[in-house]
C-alpha cells in the first residue's frame, strides 16, 4: 500500500519545484528584490527619500544611466561589450554643441548630424569586432581611448578650452530642449523628461527582446554564435545593429545632457561605461552573453540612483557608495552564476 | 528515380592537404546512408561539402539529379538539406520552442509591428516533438536542461518540421550513453520512415548497422568501399572499421610483446 500513497505526494513536490525553477529563471528577479530592499532601507533611514522631491531626484539620477544600461544590456545579451559607450555620451554632446554654437547650425540639424556620427562609430565598433574576431572588450577599449582623445583634442582646437558652452542661444534650442530636457509637473514636483525617455527605451527594449524575431536573435548570437549561424541567423548584422543601438542610446543621453546643462566638458563620460555594465549585470545579464533582461537593467540603474541619492540624504560620506556598489555587484554576479549553472545543467 | 543526393568521385583539398579523394555514394528517400570512419578519415570534410559549408574541388555533387555547388549552408537548407551538428545544434540557454524556431520564427502582425507568435511557436513545437515520439512537458524550459539525447532529438524534429528532405547527422550518438544513443537511433529510424533520406556519420558500427541501409567506409580521405546492408555483416563492418588486416597485425604484435 505504501508506494501507492507516496506516489502522488512525490509528483506534487516535483510540480512545485518546477514552478520555483521557472520563477528563478527570470533574470530580473534578483534585481527586483535588491531594489525593494534598497528602497525600503532608505525609506526608513531618511525622510527626504520618499518625498516627491526626493523621488524626482533619484529617478532623474537613474534615468540617463538607465537608458544606457538597457542598451548595454541588449549588447551584453548579444555577447559583446562596449567600453566606448560612456565617453560616447560626451562625444555626441560635443558634436551637437560644436555644430550648433561654432558653426551656427540649427540644433535639430546638429542633433541629426551627431546621431549619424554615433551610429557610424557604433557600426565601426561592430564591424571591427566581427571582422577581426577580436574580443569586443579590447576593440571598444581602443575606440574608447580614441574618442577620449578626439573629444579633448578637437574641443581644444575649436574653442581653445576643454568645454563647449552657449547652447542656449542656438537656433531651435527651445523646441529641442522641450523634447530632451524639459520638466513636467506631477504631484506639485518637477520631474525631468529624461525619466519618460528611460521608461520608453526600457519598454521598447523589453518588447523587442522578448516579442520579436530580432530579440530572439539577440539571445541566440550571445548564447551560441556558431549554432545561430548554422540555423540561418544573421549573426554579423545582429551584432552590428546592437553596437549601433548602444551608440544611439549614447546619443540620446548626450543630447539630454547638452540640452539640459547647455554646456559640455570634453572629459565628461569617462568611467561611466563600467556603471552601465554594472547596472546591466545587477539586472541579471551574464558576462558571457545569451542571458539577461532589459527590465532588469533598468531596475539595476534604479538601484544605482536610489543608493547614490539615498546615501546623500542619509548624510553619509559618498565614499560608502563605492562599497555598496562593490557588494551589490558581487552579489549579483554570484546569483547570476548560480542561475546560469541551473539553466545550463546537462543531464546525460 | 534519381537519388535525393549523390556524390560521384568527389574530392576536397585544403592547401596541400588532400582531405577527401574520389568518394562516391548516394542517399535515397526513406533510406539511411551511414558514413563510417576513424578520426581524420574525411567524414567531416564530406558532410561539410554536403551541408554547403565547403565546396568540393573535384567530382560531381548532385541534388535530385542535377549538379550543384553550394556557397552557404543556407543554400543547402533551401534545397532541403539540413545538418544537425554534434555540439552546435542548439543554444543551451534558450527555451526549447525558441530553439526550435530559431532562424525561422513565426510572426503575427505586419511592418514594424511584427511580433513573435509565441502561442503558435509553443504549440507547433510540442506537436512536432510529439510526432517523433518525444514527450516534453514544458517547451519553455531551457534546452540546456534537457538530456543530450533529447537535445539531438529537438534538432532532428526541427529539421524534419522545416521540410528537410535530407537529414545529415554528425556523430549524433558520440557523446551519449547507451540508453540515450538508442533513443536517438529510434528517432533516426522514425525520420527515415517518414520518407527522409538520412546521412548518419558515426565511428560506431554498432550504432550504424541497425538503422543503416548503405554503408560508406572512409579511411584517410578515400573510400574503402560502399556496401548495401545485404552485402555486409556487422562483424565484417566492425572488422573493416577497425582497420581489418592492420588490427590483426597489431593483435599479433601485442601478443608478441606480452609473450
Amino acid at each position: 500500500m505504501t508506494p501507492v500513497t507516496t506516489a502522488p505526494a512525490a509528483d506534487e513536490r516535483l510540480r512545485s519545484a518546477r514552478l520555483l525553477d521557472r520563477l528563478v529563471l527570470r533574470p530580473e528577479i534578483g534585481a527586483l528584490l535588491g531594489a525593494l530592499a534598497v528602497f525600503a532601507f532608505f525609506s526608513v533611514v531618511t525622510e527626504r527619500f520618499l518625498s516627491t522631491g526626493g523621488v524626482a531626484t533619484w529617478l532623474d539620477d537613474a534615468s540617463t544611466l538607465g537608458i544606457m544600461a538597457v542598451a548595454v544590456a541588449l549588447l551584453m545579451i548579444g555577447g559583446e561589450f562596449d567600453l566606448s559607450a560612456g565617453v560616447m555620451t560626451a562625444s555626441t554632446a560635443l558634436v551637437t554643441a560644436i555644430l550648433a554654437t561654432r558653426l551656427g547650425w540649427n540644433v535639430w540639424l546638429a542633433l541629426l548630424a551627431s546621431l549619424v556620427f554615433a551610429l557610424a562609430v557604433g557600426a565601426l565598433n561592430g564591424w571591427l569586432v566581427l571582422r577581426t574576431g577580436l574580443p569586443s572588450f579590447i576593440v571598444t577599449l581602443g575606440t574608447f581611448l580614441a574618442l577620449q582623445g578626439l573629444n579633448l583634442g578637437i574641443t581644444r582646437l575649436v574653442t581653445g578650452t576643454v568645454q563647449v558652452s552657449g547652447m542656449r542661444s542656438a537656433d531651435g534650442y527651445s523646441s529641442a530642449g522641450f523634447l530632451f530636457a524639459s520638466t513636467f509637473t506631477f504631484g506639485g514636483t518637477a520631474f525631468y523628461v529624461s525619466i519618460v525617455w528611460w521608461v520608453l527605451v526600457t519598454a521598447l527594449a523589453a518588447v523587442v527582446l522578448l516579442r520579436t524575431r530580432f530579440g530572439n536573435w539577440i539571445f541566440a548570437v550571445g548564447g551560441s554564435p556558431v549554432s545561430s549561424r548554422a540555423v540561418g541567423v544573421p549573426v554579423t548584422r545582429t551584432k552590428i545593429l546592437l553596437f549601433m543601438t548602444t551608440a544611439g542610446a549614447a546619443w540620446l543621453v548626450g543630447s539630454i545632457n547638452i540640452l539640459r546643462f547647455t554646456s559640455v566638458q570634453a572629459n565628461q563620460g569617462i568611467g561611466l561605461e563600467f556603471q552601465f555594465i554594472i547596472a546591466a549585470v545587477i539586472g541579471g545579464c551574464l558576462l558571457t552573453g545569451g542571458f539577461g533582461s532589459a527590465i532588469g537593467a533598468a531596475i539595476g540603474a534604479l538601484i544605482f540612483g536610489m543608493a547614490r541619492q539615498g546615501i546623500v540624504y542619509a548624510n553619509w560620506n559618498s565614499d560608502w557608495f563605492q562599497l555598496f556598489l562593490g557588494v551589490m555587484l558581487l552579489a549579483a554576479v554570484l546569483v547570476n552564476n548560480a542561475l546560469r549553472r541551473r539553466a545550463e545543467r546537462v543531464r546525460r | 528515380m534519381s537519388p535525393l543526393l549523390e556524390v560521384r568521385g568527389i574530392g576536397k583539398t585544403y592547401g596541400s592537404v588532400i582531405a577527401l579523394r574520389d568518394v562516391s555514394t548516394a542517399v535515397n528517400a526513406g533510406e539511411v546512408t551511414c558514413v563510417l570512419g576513424d578520426n581524420g578519415a574525411g567524414k567531416s570534410t564530406l558532410i561539410k561539402v554536403l551541408a554547403g559549408v565547403h565546396r568540393h574541388d573535384t567530382g560531381e555533387f548532385l541534388v535530385d539529379g542535377s549538379p550543384v555547388r553550394f556557397s552557404s549552408p543556407r543554400e543547402a537548407l533551401d534545397r532541403g538539406i539540413a545538418t544537425v551538428y554534434q555540439d552546435l545544434a542548439v543554444v543551451p540557454l534558450m527555451s526549447v520552442w525558441r530553439n526550435f524556431f530559431l532562424g525561422s520564427e513565426p510572426t503575427v502582425g505586419f511592418g514594424p509591428f511584427r511580433f513573435l507568435d509565441r502561442r503558435r511557436g509553443r504549440r507547433v513545437t510540442r506537436t512536432a516533438l510529439a510526432e517523433l515520439g518525444i514527450d516534453l512537458r514544458d517547451v519553455e524550459q531551457p534546452v540546456g536542461t534537457l538530456s543530450g539525447g533529447e537535445r539531438q532529438c529537438v534538432a532532428i524534429a526541427r529539421a524534419v518540421h522545416f521540410g528537410a528532405k535530407v537529414l545529415i547527422l554528425d556523430e549524433p550518438t558520440a557523446a551519449l550513453g547507451v540508453k540515450q544513443a538508442g533513443l536517438v537511433l529510434k528517432y533516426v529510424a522514425q525520420a527515415r520512415d517518414r520518407g527522409l533520406g538520412v546521412v548518419l556519420i558515426t565511428h560506431n558500427p554498432h550504432h550504424a548497422y541497425p538503422v543503416g541501409d548503405r554503408f560508406l567506409l572512409l579511411k584517410r580521405g578515400r573510400a574503402l568501399g560502399t556496401y548495401e546492408k545485404s552485402q555486409i555483416s556487422l562483424e565484417e563492418l566492425t572488422r573493416q572499421m577497425a582497420g581489418g588486416a592492420e588490427l590483426e597485425a597489431l593483435a599479433h604484435e601485442l601478443r608478441g610483446v606480452s609473450g
